[in-house]
């Protein structure tokens, strides 16, 4: 029951972002590229104020799998980085977290570009 | 120098009545259900994760990881622009989306060389989430440094 | 002679001596596919890249154009064309293989409504006995120049076009050949109301259309139903109702079932068009195809050819400017 509720939890917020997104493209007109970044720089506003966490406990991976998810980790490895090295640690930290999703991103696009087409 | 024309009131509303209107209710509900469904894919696989003794981070990484390369997948197969046009936000908005932009920028650009096109052009569309990002965050822990709030 | 301020009169009208177009896929499916010359099955014309394919196009175009007017390269006097590519690159490596005097253009999608112009008035003053004039777009080059790379995911509104993979080609001969006469050309003026939404570019360009389309009428004192047909070049669905109130306000009678609009011919109903078809080849195809056909048939006597282009580029766009439209017209009449 309580594995269920994660799956519910998960559509409903992981869907909700979506949605926010959607409307940023349709009712304020905004391209794709300053949609995701206006989510990006709120996912990090979020996580300023410890908010962001609260919506990972809650919804899992409805709150991971959205891209505002990006600045969340950014902040939280700039975070971490600071508590642990100071200033100089808001640079060393701040791709810490997020790392595995630019390196994957980076690598398989290569791939790609290697192995197919496109197809017009 | 002439100023740029602002878009005259008469034929902005000529332009309003011909254009038809977005089917805002009908796109929402598609990008819910694909965003979400996509969720729910990543909760399914974190679940596994979890049980396999991974850490939660650990777990993230790994099936933000699988997801990222399962997008590289179908968008080199061609089918990722043919379902978001009908699935919207519920596929730009996941990170499958930025997945896509950065995998479709490299393949379009293999054209023009792997150094040159490839490598020049993958960040073309994903740069500036990665710009905005990383500023954004940045400062804002910046802030939250300087207040002593980490 | 000029009649007016834009309208060229043309005392000997030259002949569109014959007409060929080349497409794609998605052409192919369209109702118009039995008027293509030559249809593509494959995206990139069996070439590497997109952009080659483009070219490729063009020259079957005009390879085959030629062929119909039993004529050899060396018989052509000057080539006038123009393609969406950034420095009209397709055209030009087209011009590279015919080796005879070579005018590049642009006029983004009424590029071939401006090449059938300047042919026809070059022919008509006795700069050469033929010309051939040919313009083509791509639908994979022209998103990836214009938007988004082609496996990007963008969910594009319905007020949105589809750039047409065609190209389409014509001779223009002296009078004395030839069925078809080129009697006179309005050249446009560039017409901005402002519209800056690069996903509606039907009603950037429709004000264009109806000034050229007015200004054409007024300087040649008829009215529109002189003409059988006035056919725009992509004005889509928006545009052609938008174009359609302008006519109305301006108090100008225009028959609903005669202003037909190329880039909603070339693509049937049910086909993921959005507003319908653009690009520069979109109408060069539909004119020198279809059209041309049903003159020669006898079924249209009298035809207005309108070429409408949205003047901006992405850094325009992206600089917020708005987009300027132009459109050319050249009437073509059965001798």
């Amino acid at each position: 029951m309580e594995i269920l509720m994660a799956f519910v939890k998960a559509f409903a917020v992981g869907g909700l972002i979506c949605v926010i997104g959607q409307i940023l493209i349709d009712v304020f007109k905004l391209t794709p590229a300053h949609t995701l970044c206006s989510l990006v720089v709120a996912g990090a506003l979020l996580s300023a104020f410890n908010i962001y966490p609260i919506l990972v406990d809650f919804a899992g991976a409805g709150a991971t799998t959205p891209i505002s998810s990006f600045g969340n980790s950014l902040l939280t490895g700039a975070c971490e980085g600071a508590r642990e090295n100071g200033f100089w640690g808001l640079f060393s930290g701040l791709y810490k977290s997020a790392s595995s999703g630019i390196a994957a991103a980076v690598v398989f696009a290569f791939a790609a570009a290697v192995f197919f087409r496109p197809k017009g | 120098m002439a100023k740029k024309p602002q878009i005259a009131p008469h034929y902005a509303q000529i332009v309003k009545d011909n254009e038809p209107k977005r089917p805002l209710a009908a796109n929402c509900l598609k990008a819910f259900a694909v965003g979400g469904g996509l969720c729910v894919l990543s909760q399914a696989l974190r679940e596994i994760f979890l049980f396999r003794g991974m850490s939660a981070n650990e777990a993230t990484a790994v099936y933000l990881v699988i997801l990222i390369g399962l997008t590289a997948l179908v968008t080199g197969l061609g089918f990722y622009d043919k379902w978001a046009q009908w699935a919207g936000a519920g596929l730009g908005v996941p990170i499958t989306g930025f997945a896509n932009s950065m995998t479709s920028a490299a393949m379009e650009h293999r054209s023009e060389g792997f150094v040159l096109g490839v490598g020049c052009n993958a960040f073309k569309l994903a740069g500036a989430v990665i710009v905005f990002g990383s500023v954004s965050a940045f400062f804002f822990a910046l802030i939250k440094w300087m207040l002593g709030v980490l | 002679m000029l009649k007016g301020r834009q309208t060229w009169w043309f005392e000997n009208a030259p002949s569109l001596l014959c007409g060929a177009c080349a497409g794609a896929e998605m052409e192919s499916k369209g109702p118009l596919a039995g008027s293509f010359d030559y249809l593509y099955y494959d995206m990139r014309a069996g070439r590497e890249s997109f952009e080659k394919a483009e070219q490729s196009i063009m020259e079957k175009a005009v390879e085959i154009a030629l062929q119909k007017a039993h004529l050899q390269k060396e018989d052509i006097d000057v080539f006038i064309a123009g393609d969406l590519l950034n420095q009209i690159t397709s055209s030009n490596f087209t011009a590279r293989g015919l080796g005879c005097a070579y005018l590049g253009i642009f006029g983004a999608c009424s590029t071939a409504v401006e090449g059938l112009a300047l042919a026809a008035l070059l022919i008509s003053h006795g700069y050469g006995q033929r010309a051939a004039t040919a313009t083509v777009s791509h639908n994979a080059t022209a998103e990836r120049q214009f938007r988004y790379p082609n496996e990007y995911g963008v969910q594009k509104p319905s007020a949105a076009q589809f750039t047409a993979t065609a190209a389409g080609a014509a001779i223009v001969a002296a009078a004395g050949e030839g069925q078809t006469k080129i009697t006179c050309a309005t050249i446009g003026k560039v017409v901005d109301f402002g519209v800056s939404d690069p996903y509606n570019m039907g009603a950037a360009m429709a004000p264009a259309a109806v000034d050229t389309v007015i200004t054409h009428l007024q300087e040649r004192g008829v009215a529109s139903d002189y003409y059988d047909v006035i056919a725009t070049g992509d004005l889509g669905k928006v545009g052609q109702g938008c174009a359609l109130e302008l006519f109305n306000r301006a108090g100008v009678a225009i028959k609903r079932s005669s202003f037909l609009d190329c880039g909603g011919l070339l693509y049937g109903g049910e086909q993921p068009v959005f507003s319908g078809g653009s690009g520069c080849g979109c109408l060069a195809a539909v004119a020198y195809g279809h059209f041309l056909n049903l003159m020669q048939k006898g079924q249209i006597k009298r035809l207005l050819l309108v070429g409408t282009g949205a003047l901006l580029s992405p850094l325009t766009y992206q600089q917020k400017e708005s987009i300027p439209g132009i459109a050319h017209a050249v009437a073509l009449e059965c001798r």
